[in-house]
């Protein structure tokens, strides 16, 4: 590909005009649109199927990660022209998944080169779903404290226990858990992190309902599971909560992400038009609408500010626990307000305002509560003291 | 595209006044300017004119350093954070951008240090550009200018006022206005200093049938507000920065001292309280810095279009300040309200940074609007 920025941005340009299907042109992005594949995935249509093979073939699920995993050797700057230009076509996204959003950067950094090899070409290819088993009922904030426990078994491990809130278990192929492989050594130190098959004999999952209507997790139960030695634990044993927290700052980023308006997509000025005159009369929420923008413009800005910092080498560090508190929060607010501004339309669930609105409630919940990134912050960053 | 942190050079001009300004410009300087009612050191701006800071937006041929908006605001900043106080965004750069822009031969005045530039703009308690009312009356080829101006920063030490009359039309017409660039003692202009919270230098500026000629023009006639605009801009940039500083600095003086201060057995600082509202105000304070420099980087390469960019970070950086600065008095509790303490100076400074070139909701209404709000 082209090592100069307008060229590339004309060539990418050019090849999504020519390789996205018609029908996917503009399409909105919700759970009956969104493509995560898998061993089981039913596409939606043959151009979703499609749009999914041309971009990986080009390396466009992945388009940062190695090209021979299959990603697309992009540089930052190419990548973000790459997702500017998606968005100018009205292109969705032709994959996403946890394995592109968390394992494969924990597998870049922490696997072997048989663990990138046999499991990265299928995440880039969309043939594997991944889900991510770290709650447990008495583990959330406090991850450190996950009882699932793998025995030794020479080998093979024998896990026992239960995780919780594994989003999309029952329709995941594997997945990445954090087990306790030292049951003497200080919580920390006694965890693995370990890959899974969820067809092996006593994985079971049992979904969820959420208050946004859907259920996508489950509980996750293992029952003297036997998983394979080879290739199982990425990084060091007992090492897990390294590789846990490298990849939870990635989980972190992706949902901080959509405070800036790029998750959702809309902006309250898409919706003025369409609002009920007396709403966009309301003083009141014409200036909460107002404010917003300010911030979300400014948590933009700081998003692109932290990547260039990572890009520089400075590092961003704990500092990234930020983006997560400050994008949720805003993510939050951003649909209170669309709420308010679509009024008593807004309260069906065929609208289809409502069910978003509910799900955005679980952005500071989820991959760490607003309250523990501000613990965060408050100890890593500003150094506050304990006592 | 430009990146939004800092470059080399940067990081060099940052430690270099941040160096400078410890030793010359502490914050027992800004209460010694206070104490003795002088609302700023002009041997500090000597040494800063001397650094290049007052040439700091000026071409090299005219004496200047030609550094940029950025380089601009990463000296106000730093400026900001221990309240150091200087005609810098008056003169260097106000002024400056104005002027520049329009060509005049008064910049090796400016870079030099010796031309101190106030604006004159406001006539009521919000800043409101277009509705100008003071007069400027034709009087065969020149004018007469008559009226009042308020909340004039460094109106009365200046030596030099750019002053934004009507020439045509009425308050409130964006056309019509015309800008003067004249000497601050010109007869008929009587300056009359406020009482400023900040201990800083305002004054309300009276004209009385003041004569200006066409030499005075900046710009053209009845186009006022197009030549103050890149000077206004600027302004707004520099003092966006100034107050992200402030908050940086207030910021820190407060962690300094919920890591020292007990009660109950324990450092304030390891109630979880005062941690969470703390690490707040640290996402506050990284989210505004990111509009500061981008407002830096796009008066850098695109000052037409910076409107949007530099009100998103003017409206930022207002509210960041006023929390900064509350979180500063209150978890200081009672030692916090007391005068021999610096965080009421902070306070102080963030109120008047907050109104000065357009409050909060001057600037939020700017970037609402540009999203079709
Ligand atoms: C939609 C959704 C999807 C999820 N998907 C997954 C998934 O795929 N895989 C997975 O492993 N997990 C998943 N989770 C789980 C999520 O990571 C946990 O819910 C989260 O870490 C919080 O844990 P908890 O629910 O046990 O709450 P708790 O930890 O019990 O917290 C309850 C409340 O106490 C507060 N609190 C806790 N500790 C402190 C403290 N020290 N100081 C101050 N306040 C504190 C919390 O902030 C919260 O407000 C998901 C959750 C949701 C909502």
């Amino acid at each position: 590909m082209s090592d100069n920025l307008d060229d590339f941005r004309t060539e990418i340009a050019a090849w999504i005009a020519d390789n996205l299907p018609a029908e996917l042109k503009g399409i909105p992005r919700d759970e009956n649109t969104i493509c995560w594949g898998g061993r089981n995935w039913q596409f939606a249509s043959d151009a979703q199927k499609q749009w999914l093979e041309r971009c990986h073939a080009r390396g466009l699920t992945c388009p940062r990660w190695p090209t021979e995993y299959g990603g697309g050797g992009l540089s930052r700057a190419q990548e973000k022209i790459f997702r500017e230009e998606m968005l100018k076509a009205e292109a969705p996204s032709p994959l996403e998944s946890f394995g592109i959003w968390m394992l494969g950067p924990a597998l870049l950094k922490f696997g072997t080169d048989e663990q990138k090899a046999a499991h990265l070409p299928d995440i880039t290819a969309g043939k594997i779903r991944w889900c991510q088993g770290y709650s447990e009922p008495g583990a959330g904030s406090d991850l450190a404290n996950v009882q699932t426990r793998a025995e030794d078994m020479g080998d093979h491990w024998l896990i026992n226990g239960q995780k919780i809130w594994t989003s999309y278990a029952d329709k995941a192929d594997k997945i990445f858990a954090l087990v306790r492989t030292d049951r003497d050594a200080p919580k920390h130190l006694g965890i693995s992190f370990m890959l899974i098959d969820m067809e092996t004999p006593g994985v079971t999952t049992k979904p969820i309902r959420l208050i946004s209507g859907a259920s996508p997790f489950c509980e996750t139960f293992f029952d003297n599971v036997k998983v394979p030695k080879e290739g199982a634990i990425v990084g060091e044993q007992n090492r897990g909560w390294d590789v846990a927290k490298y990849l939870l700052t990635h989980e972190r980023e992706m949902i901080g992400g959509g405070g800036g308006g790029l998750m959702s997509g809309s902006t309250l000025s898409d919706m003025i038009g369409t609002m009920d005159p007396a709403a966009t009369a309301d003083p009141v929420l014409r200036a909460e609408a107002m404010e917003l923008e300010v911030d979300a413009m400014a948590f933009a800005l700081t998003m692109e500010r932290y990547k260039d910092m990572a890009e520089s080498g400075a590092g961003v560090g704990n500092a990234s626990a930020m983006l997560k508190y400050y994008g949720t929060e805003l993510n939050k607010r951003r649909h209170e307000i669309i709420m308010s501004a679509k009024g008593s339309d807004a309260l069906d669930w065929g609208h289809g305002a409502a069910a978003p609105w509910l799900r955005t409630k679980a952005n500071s919940i989820e991959g760490g509560t607003s309250e523990v990134m501000l613990d965060i912050i408050s100890k890593r960053v500003l150094e506050l003291p304990s006592k | 595209m430009e990146k939004l942190v800092d470059t080399g050079d940067e990081v060099m001009l940052r430690d270099a006044a941040r160096g400078f300004l410890d030793d010359a410009a502490p914050l027992t300087a800004f209460r010694a300017n206070r104490d003795a009612g002088r609302p700023y050191d002009p041997a500090l701006w000597s040494e800063m004119a001397s650094m290049g800071w007052a040439g700091v937006l000026i071409p090299e041929d005219a004496g200047g350093a030609d550094m940029g908006h950025r380089a601009a605001g990463i000296l106000a900043e730093e400026m900001g954070k221990t309240l150091a106080a200087s005609p810098f965004i008056s003169s260097a750069v106000i002024a400056a951008t104005a002027l520049r822009a329009a060509g005049s031969d008064r910049l090796a005045a400016i870079a030099g240090g010796e031309a101190l530039y106030a604006l004159a703009v406001d006539e009521g308690a919000k800043h409101a550009p277009a509705s100008s009312a003071l007069a400027a009356k034709p009087d065969g080829n020149a004018f007469r200018l008559s009226g009042r101006k308020t909340f004039v920063a460094d109106g009365s030490s200046a030596n030099r006022v750019l002053v934004l009359a009507r020439t045509s039309g009425g308050a409130g017409d964006a056309q019509g206005l015309t800008l003067f660039d004249i000497d601050a003692e010109r007869a008929g202009l009587a300056r009359t200093a406020s009482g400023s919270i900040d201990a800083r230098d305002f004054a309300t500026l009276d004209f009385d049938d003041v004569a200006v000629t066409g030499d005075d023009i900046v710009g053209d006639v009845d186009n006022g507000l197009a030549a103050l605009g890149p000077g206004l801009r600027a302004g707004q940039a520099a003092l966006a920065a100034e107050l992200g500083g402030l908050s940086a600095g207030i910021s820190a003086i407060t962690l300094g001292y919920l890591k020292e201060r007990k009660q109950f057995g324990r450092t304030i600082g390891s109630f979880q309280a005062l941690q969470h509202r703390a690490a707040h105000l640290f996402s506050e304070i990284e989210v505004t810095a990111s509009a500061i420099a981008n407002a830096g980087r796009v008066l850098d390469h695109d000052p037409d279009a910076a409107q949007v960019a530099v009100s998103l970070a003017k409206a930022r950086a207002t509210q960041t300040a006023r929390l900064a600065v509350m979180e500063g008095v209150q978890m200081h509790g009672g030692i916090g309200m007391t005068d021999e303490y610096d965080a009421g100076f902070f306070m102080k400074r963030a109120r008047v940074g907050a109104e000065w070139l357009g409050d909060y909701g001057h600037h939020a209404a700017i970037v609402a609007a540009s999203r079709g709000l």
